[in-house]
C-alpha cells in the first residue's frame, strides 16, 4: 500500500535518495536502518510530502503523493501518524491536552475527544498520566504521549523516526512494546532506528539504506545475515517487560 | 459554529495583549496611515464638490462695466454678443439688480449688506455660452469693446481646480501605497512574533494534518483585530478633526466662495467603510505574509 517507484531526491549535489523502489504492505512492521546521512529521514519526508521527489512515483493507498496539491497534503498526513526522537510535545499542555490537540485539528467533537483520548492513553500504557504536564513525565512517558497523539486519529501508518534515540534501553523496550501493540491492531509501523539491539530482537522486516540506496531488504537483523541466527523466535522482551 | 467564532476572537484578543508593545506599534502605524488618508480624502472630496460647483458656472461669462459706460453702450454690446453663434443669451444686469441677487444668495446673512452706504457692485453683462470653447471666443470679442472694467469667467478656475485635484489625488495614491506597505510590514513583524513563539505548535499541527487555513485562523484573527481597532481609532480622530475644522472655517468658506464643506455625516459613512476595509486587508495580509515560511507546503 506504500510504494516507492524509482524515487530520486537530490539536495543540490548531495544524494538524498537515488532510484529507490520499495513496497510496504498494509499491516507490516518495518525497520528502516542505515548509517547517519543514509537517507532515512529523506524517505520519511518524501512520504509526508515535506519534500518533493525529483523523479519517481510515491503511492500511499490510492493517493499518488507527487500529484497531491497543497490543499490535499493535510489529507495525506491524516493517514500517517508520526513520532520523533525528541517527542515534540507542547510544554504548556497536559498529556491529555497534547493528545486532544491532534483531534481538535481534525475537528473532532468534544464528546469524541473525551471518549477517545483516555482509550489511547490506556493503549500506550499511561492511563493515569492524562493530567500531567510533559515536565512532570519521564522521557519514556513523554514518548508514549507522543505515540498516543500520533495514533489518536487512527492513521493507517505510524512512522517513528528514531523514537528510542533519547531513551535508555529499558524504556526503549517499553516503547517497542507499545509500537508492537499498535501494529497488532492493524496499523502499519515504519520505524527508523540505529538501535541494532532492538532490530535484531524484534525479528521484523529490515530495509537497510546506505548512501541513498537500498542495500538490503529482508526479515531479521540489523547487520549481516549471519546475526539473524541470534534472534529469538518469541519472548523477545523477556528481560525487559514493563 | 457561533461558539467557535467567539472562541477564535477571544484567542485573537489574547494574542494582541500578549504582544502589547508590538501590537501598539502596529496599531500606531495603521492609525497614522489612516489619519493621513482621512485628511487627504476629506480634502479631495471637498475639492471635487467645489469643482462641481465651479463647473456650473463654466458656461457663464461675466463682464463688469466701467462707471463711465452708459446704458446705450451696454445695450449695443449686448446686441453684438447676442448676434454671436457661441452665445445663447447675453443680458444686462444693473448694479441695483446685482445687489438684490446678492442679498438673496446670502440669505440670512443678507442683513450684513444693509449696512453698506453705497452699492459697491458694478453694472455688468452676463453671457450664457453654449460651450467651453465658445467662452474663449466670447471673451476675445468682449476684449475688443471699450468701457470694460473686468471679465470674469471660470474656465481657468475650473482647469486649475481640475489639475490641483489630479495632483492631490496622485500624491495621495503614491503616499498611500507607501504607507500601506509600511503598515503591512509592521503588522507582519508583529504577528511573526506570535507565529515564531508558536512554531512548534504549528509544526505539530502540520504533521497531524491541519489545513493551512486552520493553522492560519488564529493569526489571521489577530491581524484583523489589529486592523479593526486601528480603523476605529482613526475614524474617531478624523471625524473629530473634521467637525472641528468645519466649525472653524465652514461658515466663512460658505460666505467667501458660496460653497459649503461636505457635511461630516456624508464623509463619515465613506470613511468608516474605507478604514474598516483597509484595516482588515492590512491586518489580514500582514498575518498571511508572516506565516508564509511555515506554510509553504
Ligand atoms: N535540507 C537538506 N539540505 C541539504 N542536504 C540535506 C538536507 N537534508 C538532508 N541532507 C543530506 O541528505 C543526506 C540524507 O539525509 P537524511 O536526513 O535522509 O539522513 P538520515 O539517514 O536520516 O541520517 P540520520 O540517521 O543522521 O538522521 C545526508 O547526506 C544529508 O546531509
Ligand atoms: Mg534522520
Amino acid at each position: 500500500m506504500i510504494e516507492f517507484e524509482n524515487v530520486t531526491k537530490y539536495y543540490k549535489e548531495q544524494v538524498g535518495l537515488e532510484n529507490v523502489s520499495v513496497s510496504i504492505k498494509m499491516g507490516d512492521f518495518v525497520f528502516l536502518v542505515g548509517p547517519s546521512g543514509a537517507g532515512k529521514s529523506t524517505f520519511v519526508k518524501l512520504m509526508l510530502k515535506e519534500l518533493e521527489a525529483d523523479s519517481g512515483v510515491i503511492r500511499f493507498g490510492d493517493m499518488e503523493v507527487g500529484n497531491l496539491s497543497n490543499r490535499e497534503i493535510p489529507l495525506l498526513r491524516r493517514g500517517i501518524g508520526i513520532v520523533f526522537q525528541d517527542f515534540r510535545l507542547l510544554p504548556k499542555k497536559t498529556a491529555f491536552e497534547n493528545v486532544a490537540f491532534a483531534m481538535e485539528i481534525v475537528r473532532s467533537t468534544k464528546r469524541t475527544i473525551k471518549r477517545q483520548v483516555p482509550q489511547v492513553l490506556d493503549l500506550v500504557g499511561i492511563p493515569d498520566k492524562g493530567d500531567k504536564y510533559p515536565h512532570e513525565l519521564s522521557a519514556g512517558e513523554q514518548q508514549r504521549v507522543a505515540v498516543a497523539r500520533a495514533i489518536v486519529n487512527n492513521p493507517t501508518v505510524l512512522i517513528a523516526d528514531e523514537p528510542t534515540g533519547n531513551l535508555d534501553p529499558d524504556t526503549a523496550w517499553g516503547i517497542m512494546r507499545v509500537l508492537e501493540r499498535i501494529n497488532n491492531r492493524g496499523t502499519t509501523v515504519i520505524m527508523v532506528t540505529h538501535a541494532k539491539e532492538i532490530v535484531d530482537r524484534m525479528n521484523k522486516r529490515v530495509i537497510a539504506i546506505e548512501n541513498g540506496h537500498i542495500i538490503r531488504d529482508d526479515v531479521g537483523s540489523y547487520g549481516y545475515k549471519e546475526s539473524q541466527k541470534c534472534v529469538p523466535e518469541e519472548g523477545a522482551f523477556g528481560n525487559y517487560g514493563d | 459554529m457561533g461558539i467557535s467564532i467567539i472562541c477564535a476572537f477571544r484567542e485573537g484578543a489574547k494574542q494582541l495583549f500578549r504582544n502589547k508593545g508590538m501590537s501598539l506599534a502596529s496599531i500606531f502605524s495603521i492609525v497614522a496611515m489612516m489619519l493621513i488618508l482621512g485628511v487627504f480624502f476629506s480634502f479631495i472630496v471637498n475639492l471635487d464638490v467645489a469643482m462641481e460647483a465651479a463647473k456650473q458656472d463654466y458656461d457663464t461669462v461675466q463682464v463688469f462695466l466701467l462707471e463711465t459706460t452708459d446704458k446705450e453702450a451696454a445695450a449695443r454690446m449686448v446686441k453684438d454678443l447676442n448676434d454671436m453663434d457661441e452665445v445663447i443669451k447675453a443680458r444686462y444686469i444693473s448694479k441695483e439688480e446685482a445687489l438684490i441677487a446678492w442679498k438673496v444668495q446670502w440669505g440670512e446673512s443678507g442683513y450684513l449688506l444693509e449696512s453698506l452706504e453705497e452699492n459697491p457692485l458694478p453694472n455688468a453683462i452676463e453671457i450664457d455660452v453654449a460651450t467651453l470653447e465658445g467662452a474663449d471666443a466670447v471673451v476675445q470679442k468682449v476684449k475688443t469693446f471699450s468701457g470694460i472694467e473686468d471679465i470674469l469667467y471660470y474656465k481657468d478656475t475650473v482647469e486649475k481646480l481640475i489639475s490641483i485635484t489630479k495632483s492631490v489625488k496622485i500624491a495621495t495614491l503614491v503616499m498611500m501605497i507607501f504607507l500601506i506597505a509600511v503598515s503591512v510590514v509592521v503588522v507582519t513583524n508583529t504577528i511573526k512574533l506570535t507565529v515564531n513563539s508558536r512554531g512548534k505548535e504549528i509544526e505539530i499541527m502540520k504533521y497531524v494534518g491541519a489545513t493551512n487555513w486552520f493553522i492560519r485562523g488564529p493569526f489571521l484573527l489577530e491581524g484583523i483585530f489589529i486592523g479593526l481597532i486601528s480603523a476605529l481609532i482613526a475614524f474617531g480622530i478624523v471625524s473629530l478633526i473634521y467637525s472641528k475644522a468645519m466649525g472653524l472655517v465652514g461658515a466663512e468658506i460658505l460666505l467667501i466662495v458660496g460653497i459649503p464643506m461636505v457635511p461630516v455625516k456624508y464623509l463619515a459613512f465613506n470613511l468608516a467603510i474605507i478604514f474598516i476595509a483597509l484595516g482588515i486587508s492590512v491586518g489580514a495580509s500582514g498575518s498571511i505574509i508572516s506565516m508564509r515560511k511555515y506554510l509553504d507546503t
